[in-house]
This record gives C-alpha cells, structure tokens and sequence, in this order.
C-alpha cells in the first residue's frame, strides 16, 4: 500500500507492507535517531511527533502515519543548527548514553509548543513515557525548565 | 626532564561540555543498529522453555524449506568450547562452564539453537516450526534447595572447570567459595555487650539499558572476522570470542560504536558468538540484537544474596566482631561468581576496620534460574544492605544515634583495613591504607543539608494517613582492580595542532571520552575540542580492560595522563629547537610553547616542523597505567520516606547524597553518574524484583510489569561532591559510577523502620511487605522459607543463644538483655531469622 507523509518538513510517499511497524519503516528509511528500547510502547525511545503530539512509533502500524506529519530529531536541528532544547540538554549535561534523548527532546518539544511555561510537574509528567536508566532524569527536568525560560526571553 | 606542576587547572574540574553530546542529542551518533550492512541476514535465537532439560533430538527439516532461512546452528554443528561470558581479564577467575550451544539447558531462556534468515518474519517463523525434543529433569529453583544433599547436579558435564586454583565443586552445584578469619571471634562476641545475628535476602534484578545487547558480525575484504558490537570489554570480547571459535586473535577485530548503556550486563560476552559463527558458516554480515523480554530472561542479572550477618558492639558503641556469611545464586551459569561474592565482603567490611575479629564466609551456587553477572555496585550493593541494616538495629540497640555510631566506627584516611589483603578477585586481595577519605565532610554535609536535627518536627509534618521516617548510610567502594587491571592510551599530533587520542576505554554513556580528553588537554594546555577521541576498536586503539570495576578515570586516565606527558616532552623538545632555549625552560599553555622572555610558538606551529619541515618525526606516544591500590570513594546517603499506613506504599520524599570521587574531573558528569545510580538503586529498593512461575520461569519480563522508575517516581534528589585528593589518581581523581547505587537499599530500609517500625530485610520493599509487618504477619514475603524447610534444619548447639534471641527479635547479650528505650518496637519484618548453616549444610547427624 502506499502511504504519503510529510516528514521534517518534506513530503514523502512510500510503499509499504501492511503489516509493518511505523517504527521500523522509519529506521529503514534512514531516520536512525528513532530508537528501538523495548517494541512494546513503554519505553519511549522510538518517540516521534505524529501532527505535534508524543506518539510511540513501535506500536504504530506505518499505515497510520498516512496523510499526517512527522517529526523526529533529524527535523529538530542539525548539529550545525541545533534546537535550543539540544543546546540545553547537552549544556546541562543530560545526555549520557543518548539512546533515550531522541524521545525525550520529542517529548519536551510537544510540551513546549503546547505550553510555554511548564511547571516542573508538567514537564516530569510530559516525559514519564520516556525511560531513562543513566540519568536520573534531574538534569533533563532542569533543561526543559532552562529552555522553557530562555524561549519566553527570561535567560 | 622534571614535570612542572601546575597550581592551577584550566580543564580539569570544569563542566565541558560532552564531546558527544550534541551528535547525541540531533541523533547523529551511531549506535550498533545504526550501522546499514549490506546483505545483512537477521539471527534469532531458540530459548529453552524449561528449567532443567537435555536436548535429546532437533529437527531443522521443516526451517530450512522455509523461504529466507539461511542457516540454522545447533550444538551439533559448532565446535564444543567450554568458556566463561565474563568479560574479566584472562585468566578468568569465572567458572569455564559456558557453550555457545550445548546439548543441555540449564534455565528457562538458555540457547538451544540459533537461526539466520533474510528477514527477522523468516527467522521467527523457523523459531516456530523447528522441533526440538527434550528429556525434562529435575530443575532447582532456590539455592538453598542447590546445597541440599543429593540435589540435581546442574553442571554434569564433564569440561566445567575453573582456570586458577580457586574452589570449585559443580558435583555439589558449589560455583565459588572464600572464606577468611582474622582475630578471634569467639572473644570478640563474648566482649560485646550487644550481639545481633540477622539474616537478610536481596533480589534478582536486571540492568535495563535502554540499548538492548546488539552485535552485528562480518568478513571484510581480508577474510577477517570483524564484530560491531554494544560492549563495554572490546578486548575481552576479542579474546573470548576467538576461543570460542578456535580462531587466532588477530583474525578478529572488535569495533564498539556509541553504546545504549551498559551498567554490567555487556561485560558479558553474549551475542557476539552466536552472531560471528553465523557469519562464518554464510559468509555474510548478522547481526543479533537481544529482545527486552531477551534481555530480562535470557541475558545477564544482579546476583541474589541471602547474607546472614552476626556483629557484636559494647556499650560505648565500639564494635568488637563482625561475621559475614553469604550464599549467593549464580543461576545456570557461573559468571561472576567468585568475584562479585568477594566484593560483598572486600568493599564492605574495610569500612568498619576497628575491629580486629572479623570472619568471612561465601558460597556461591549453581541454580536453574536466570545468570547473574557484573552489575553496577557488583556485590557491595547485596552487601551494604546487610550491612548498614545491621548497623542501624545495632546503634538502636544501643540507644545510640546512627550517625554518631557510624562516626565512631568508620575508616579513615591513613588507615588499613586487614580484608583488603585478604580478599582479592581470584587471587589475593592487595594491602592498602586509605589515601584521601572525605566521609567525615560527606556526613557533615549531608547532615547539614539533609536537616538531619530537625527531622524529628518533619516527622510531623507527614501528610494525613502517612508516617515518615530518615534513614541514612555510609558507603565505600574501590577504583579499578589493583594489579590486575590496565588501561593503555595512544596519542599523535596533527598539523593544526589537534590531536588524535585513541584509547581501549570504553565510554559506554559514561562521559569517559570527554573525562579523559579533559585529562589529556590539561597536561598539554589546549582544550577538549582540539582532541578527536576515538575509543574502542581493537585494530586503532590500545588495550584496555574495559569499562568495568569503576576504574576509567581512574586508572584509563592516568593512562591518557602518561601518554600526555610522553608527548608534551617531545613538544618542549621540538618548540626549544624552534626557539633555541632549553626545553626545561618552556611552559607549555593556552596552545602555545612560551619560554622566559616571553617569546612563544604554537603547537600547530610545533606540529607543522614537525611533519612537513626540519627534523620530521611524528608527535606522538603510547602509554599505560596500573594501579597498585584501589582507592575507595566515599559517600553518606541520608533519605526521608513516607509509609501509608492502609497501604504500606513506602514512597522516598527526599534523598540526599554526599559523595568524594577525589578531584571530579567534569563536576557535571560525575553529579549525572551520581544521579543515575541513586535513581537505579531507589527502583531496585522498591520495586523491580523477578516474579517466577512453579517451573522457574519469569513471568514480568517487561516493562509494564518489571517497573523502573520514570519521572512520576523521582524524589526530591540532592547531589554533593565533597572533593579531596586522591594521590594516586590523575589529576586527585577516584571513582564515581557505581558507589551510589548501593544506598538506596539500606538507607531507605532503615527509614521504613524508623516510620513505621517494620524491619525490612528482604528486597523490594513493596508496600505487601510493609503492611504485612505494620499487621505483625512475616507471611507477605514470598521469600520467606517454606516451614518444612525451616523445621528441617538442624542447630548447632552453638548456635542457641542466637535462636533464643529471634523470639523478640533483639540478639542481645544475657548481661544487657534490653536498653528499655527503644521506642519502636522491631515488629521483626520479614525472614529475619538466623540460618543454621554454614554455608553449606554439614553431613547430616540426625540429632535425638
């Protein structure tokens, strides 16, 4: 079947396998920040945003992605342009392996766009999908606060 | 030429910023997964479904007509290698009772066989239809049940063995034994006034990397086996695998990428075989990547414990014995087995060292259960809990408040500790006397910030329905194996005066490649962006041990120093031609060469001569370190927990941890490796336990029902670095990534007891156990012994005084029976009673 997204921005039409995991057609398609924790939705890593919003892509068919939009970490900013959030994560040293940060920035980039002045129970509730084992989480709630700030112009 | 030291440090002990971090964080750094190969086939693997069976016949008739099956490999058609998982340096002091496949299945989701196919449907689908017969035998699923007197014997094949002269008995399912006295324990309990035996039980976990194990093998274009692989050993994997596959080492390269995670469970070297025997017999790239349901059942886990303790203490607080015994659960296979049972003693008893009668007795068995293996805290986290447990039922045995007990006892600096020579990991241990010890300054501190005086009006301040409580412990750990590990870095200048630093260890998450380029750049005074760091590929960088036994900074970074050094003289040199001074005369800063008059060359000017101009020789240098000490972190852990009294919920409210790494060379790091470990060891302390069936199965293989904690759970959390210097370590550094993970347990164990007075004594503390105590019933512990058992076991007559004491819980001496003012009556929790073993149950004399 053919689906047509728009990802980061640019729209694509694929022809996929009905029964494949949206997951996995975007690893094969080379979107390779989408990372794979646990195939069963709880842990966050293959996160990306489906029209703005967190959504676990290892427990969506591909055909559901049809005729909406896609963001993962490729579309947020380039290492050349990172995202502020990117900036701040690795300035507050958030990132240790990395393997959950992809999902993770997802995540916090939907509560941004949504609300631009999280409390830091907003922001731990917009990241609880998103397993981390190296952190803590205390220095990534630090870094979506210190964005949310800077956003509004306050740092 | 005479190293100028330096007063002040430019790179060092600040927060730089990861040199991987933002390729991290845009989702550029490659990971294992990562890595496009062509014609790539996908393994799976065929897990046992029962605990204890011999594989009688395999059908693969039926897999290989399935359309996309390539091969399929069972233990009848790879060679018969008996060989360890464990990723320690060679010669392995882990039992060789490994085969990559065999003809026998010790636990549920052993190997039975491996598939490769086109696609990972095919691969399944031939999972699915291959049939395998098997003749059942007795499983045994405790290990007590694995000391019993005529118990299945799990490893009955012929070539187990152990490769240096340690005990070992699989005909008695015995993996590992050590036992040491010092002084004489018989007095020092009869000197006591108090005297407390107590028994307590810790938990199977699992590490839980968000990176599940992952290899991918191939040839390359000289027919060389080349493996990409999530590890945290590259060269123990390069060793252990040509054993395995009889091949010579320099036809096997090991490359590690960016890896998800590591914790202890890829120190094991666990896919990387099945994947490279796959690619010799197709001639084609594989690649295996574990599961989560894999990576809880099949992979590597925390070792349970059930550690019964005995310590004696006068009235005026000082300790007169202390006695460890512990019987630990190796499960199927006995990877770890001696060393982390080891380093439950040899990290923990060194910590109250004023006490001369000090006995040690380990037993590790075989089970047919999952296999433990090296995590994080790798056996001091088991062995802090009995022991800070202990230590608080002890001071409130003596009216005394824990922390000043814990002050009369510790070690300090410029003192020993007899346990450190006499246990080792594998051999003997090595004598030390502590260098730098900050755990007086982490106590303070952490009383200070902790508000540990105003705890009693925080005590009234818990919400309707709650009891809080406070808790605390002390900690220590080590930094690197001492004469056994090395770590070894190479270094080469290019012509813009930026360098290339190749090292074996391996940064697994860690921040070691940025820790080391810190190291690096401080010796040569440039910054961390003039270093491209590479770590870890066996054919480009110099040995390493590995990421493992807390010892990266410490003993991978003085490697890096000493290659930095080698090079900076060859720098002097070359700038004191340049400038006609001698090199003795020049400093060495801000990327410049300046002698006393102020006239300066850079280093790329430097570089430039070099290569292309007068004299050529390259810049460069390799260099290695070991270390002859193992110089312990401290730290004090202080935590405040709320019960619900009709739920037994225990929830931690606020967790503060004190801790001296010595120098930390990147603050920010250090406090997230802090962080991490504490956030681990909370979830461990609470919740993540492994739930089995009748047949040995695990049954919550998953994240939805194996619970670690996310954002919803984290306590207020507060990190401190108390820093010292430590002069053995580069630039003043220890160890920091796995001390912290080992407070959770007995901090938080102590401060249910102080709420609700419940003793826990057995991992998780779940709010079923914690109510059942608050109701004065031990049967919410599904641990607990089956009454048949218990009832069976014989006492010695020595033995009696302590049996007499579990009535009311208290083991005291007959001449200071009860203090009186213990306001909180010790419900005795769960399991608490001393066994009668020792460890091993001694010949059976029925006693009329």
């Amino acid at each position: 079947m053919i689906i047509q997204v728009k990802i980061n921005g640019i729209d694509k039409e694929w022809d996929v396998d009905p029964g494949m995991i949206l997951l996995d057609l975007l690893r094969d398609k080379g979107y390779k920040s989408i990372k794979r924790g646990c195939d069963e939705g709880y842990c966050g890593a293959c996160t990306i945003l489906l029209d703005g919003q967190a959504a676990k892509s290892c427990v969506m068919l591909a055909g559901q992605a049809h005729k909406r939009s896609i963001t993962t970490v490729e579309g947020l900013g380039t290492m050349d342009e990172p995202h502020l959030l990117q900036k701040t994560f690795v300035e507050h040293g958030a990132v240790q392996c990395g393997y959950c940060i992809p999902g993770m920035l997802l995540s916090s980039k939907a509560l941004l766009d949504e609300n631009p002045n999280p409390t830091e129970d907003d922001v731990k509730e917009a990241i609880d999908g998103n397993l981390c084992r190296c952190t803590g989480y205390v220095k990534q709630i630090e870094a979506v606060l210190d964005t949310a700030s800077i956003m509004r112009g306050e740092n | 030429m005479a190293v100028k030291i330096k007063d002040e440090l430019n790179v060092v002990g600040k927060s730089v910023l990861k040199v991987d971090g933002l390729s991290l964080a845009c989702g550029k750094a490659k990971f294992v997964d990562d890595y496009e190969l062509p014609e790539c086939l996908v393994c799976k693997v065929m897990a046992s479904p029962f605990a204890h069976a011999r594989i009688k016949k395999i059908d693969k008739t039926r897999a290989l007509q399935i359309p996309g099956v390539v091969e399929i490999i069972t233990h009848e058609d790879i060679p018969r290698v008996p060989h360890t998982t464990a990723g320690q340096g060679y010669p392995e002091p882990s039992p060789y009772d490994t085969f990559t496949l065999d003809n026998k299945v010790r636990y549920v989701g052993d190997r039975v066989l491996a598939v490769a196919a086109e696609t990972e449907e095919a691969a399944l689908e031939a999972l699915r239809v291959i049939e395998v017969e098997y003749e059942e035998l007795e499983p045994v699923l405790s290990a007590r049940d694995s000391m019993k007197e005529g118990a299945p014997v799990i490893h009955d094949e012929p070539e187990a063995h152990v490769i240096i002269p340690v005990p070992y008995e699989p005909e008695r399912n015995l993996a590992a034994h050590v036992d040491f006295k010092i002084g004489d324990m018989e007095k020092g309990f009869a000197e006591a006034d108090v005297v407390l035996e107590k028994e307590y039980e810790t938990q199977y976990a699992q590490h839980c990397p968000m990176e599940p194990h992952i290899a991918a093998t191939w040839l390359d274009e000289n027919n060389r086996l080349v493996i990409l692989t999530s590890t945290q050993v590259p060269f123990h994997v390069r060793r252990i695998v040509a054993e395995r596959l009889q091949m010579p080492i320099g036809k096997v390269r090991v490359i590690k990428p960016r890896i998800g995670g590591g914790f202890g469970t890829k120190q094991e070297v666990l896919v990387e075989d099945v994947c490279a025997f796959l690619t010799l017999k197709t001639k084609r790239p594989v690649k295996y990547e574990m599961t989560r349901a894999e990576e809880f059942i099949s992979s590597r886990t925390r070792h349970p414990q059930i550690l019964n303790m005995k310590v004696g203490a006068k009235k005026d607080g000082t300790l007169t014995a202390i006695s460890m015994k512990i019987i630990m659960n190796t499960g199927a296979y006995g990877s770890h087995a001696l060393t982390v049972m080891c380093n439950s003693g040899s990290k923990i008893l060194p910590m109250y060292n004023k006490v001369m009668n000090v006995d040690f007795c380990g037993d590790t068995v075989y089970t047919n259960m999952p296999v433990g293996g090296a995590y994080r805290g790798y056996g001091a986290t088991q062995g802090a809990f009995a022991m800070e447990v202990i230590m608080d039922e002890i001071a409130r045995e003596l009216n005394m408040d824990p922390v000043e007990f814990r002050k009369i006892n510790h070690i300090r600096s410029g003192e020993g500790s007899p346990v450190f020579a006499a246990l080792g990991e594998g051999k003997a241990g090595v004598e030390q006397k502590i260098g730098s010890c900050g755990l007086d300054r982490c106590i303070e501190r952490a009383l200070e910030e902790f508000d540990w005086e105003g705890r009693e009006e925080r005590r009234k301040l818990a919400p309707p329905g709650k009891k809080r409580g406070f808790g605390m412990c002390i900690l220590m750990q080590g930094s690197s194996i001492p004469e056994i590990d090395m770590g070894a870095a190479s270094m080469k200048i290019n012509e813009d005066g930026s360098f290339n630093l190749l090292v074996g260890a391996t940064d697994l998450g860690t921040g070691s490649d940025t820790v080391l380029a810190q190291v690096a750049a401080e010796v040569l005074g440039i910054s961390v962006d003039d270093f491209i760091v590479y770590s870890s590929d066996t054919d480009m960088t110099p040995f390493d041990v590995g990421a493992y036994a807390s010892s990266t900074t410490y003993l991978s970074g003085y490697a890096v120093k000493n290659c930095a050094e080698k090079v900076k003289m060859q720098i002097l040199k070359a700038a004191g031609d340049m400038l006609g001074v001698d090199p003795y005369d020049l400093t060495i800063e801000n990327k410049k060469v300046t002698d006393m008059n102020g006239n300066s060359v850079t280093i790329a000017e430097v570089a430039r001569r070099a290569l292309y101009e007068r004299d050529q020789h390259q810049i460069g240098a390799m260099a290695s370190h070991i270390t002859h000490k193992s110089p312990p972190p401290f730290a004090a852990h202080f935590v405040e927990v709320d019960v619900d009294e009709n739920t037994g919920f225990a929830e931690v409210k606020k967790y503060v941890c004190t801790i001296d790494c010595g120098t930390a060379i990147n603050p920010k790091l250090a406090e997230g490796q802090c962080e991490g470990a504490i956030l681990n060891g909370i979830s461990y302390a609470l919740t993540e336990e492994y739930i089995f069936n009748k047949k040995g199965r695990m049954m919550n293989a998953d994240f939805g029902s194996y619970k670690i904690f996310n954002t919803a759970d984290l306590p207020e959390m507060k990190v401190i670095l108390v820093p010292t210097y430590e002069e053995t370590g580069p630039y003043g550094a220890k160890s920091v990534s796995e001390i912290n993970i080992n407070g959770a347990l007995p901090a938080i164990s102590n401060a249910i007891f102080d709420a609700v007075g419940v003793r826990l004594r057995t991992a998780p503390f779940t709010g079923e156990k914690i109510l059942m105590g608050m109701l004065g019933k031990n049967n919410g512990d599904p641990q607990v012994k089956p009454e048949e058992e218990a009832a069976a076991e014989e006492v010695p007559e020595e033995n009696n005084a302590a049996e007499e004491n579990n009535s009311n819980g208290n083991g005291v001496n007959n001449n200071n029976k009860n203090n009186g003012s213990e306001n909180r009556k010790d419900k005795e929790g769960l399991s608490g009673e001393p066994a009668s073993y020792g460890n091993y149950p001694a010949k059976k004399k029925k006693k009329r």
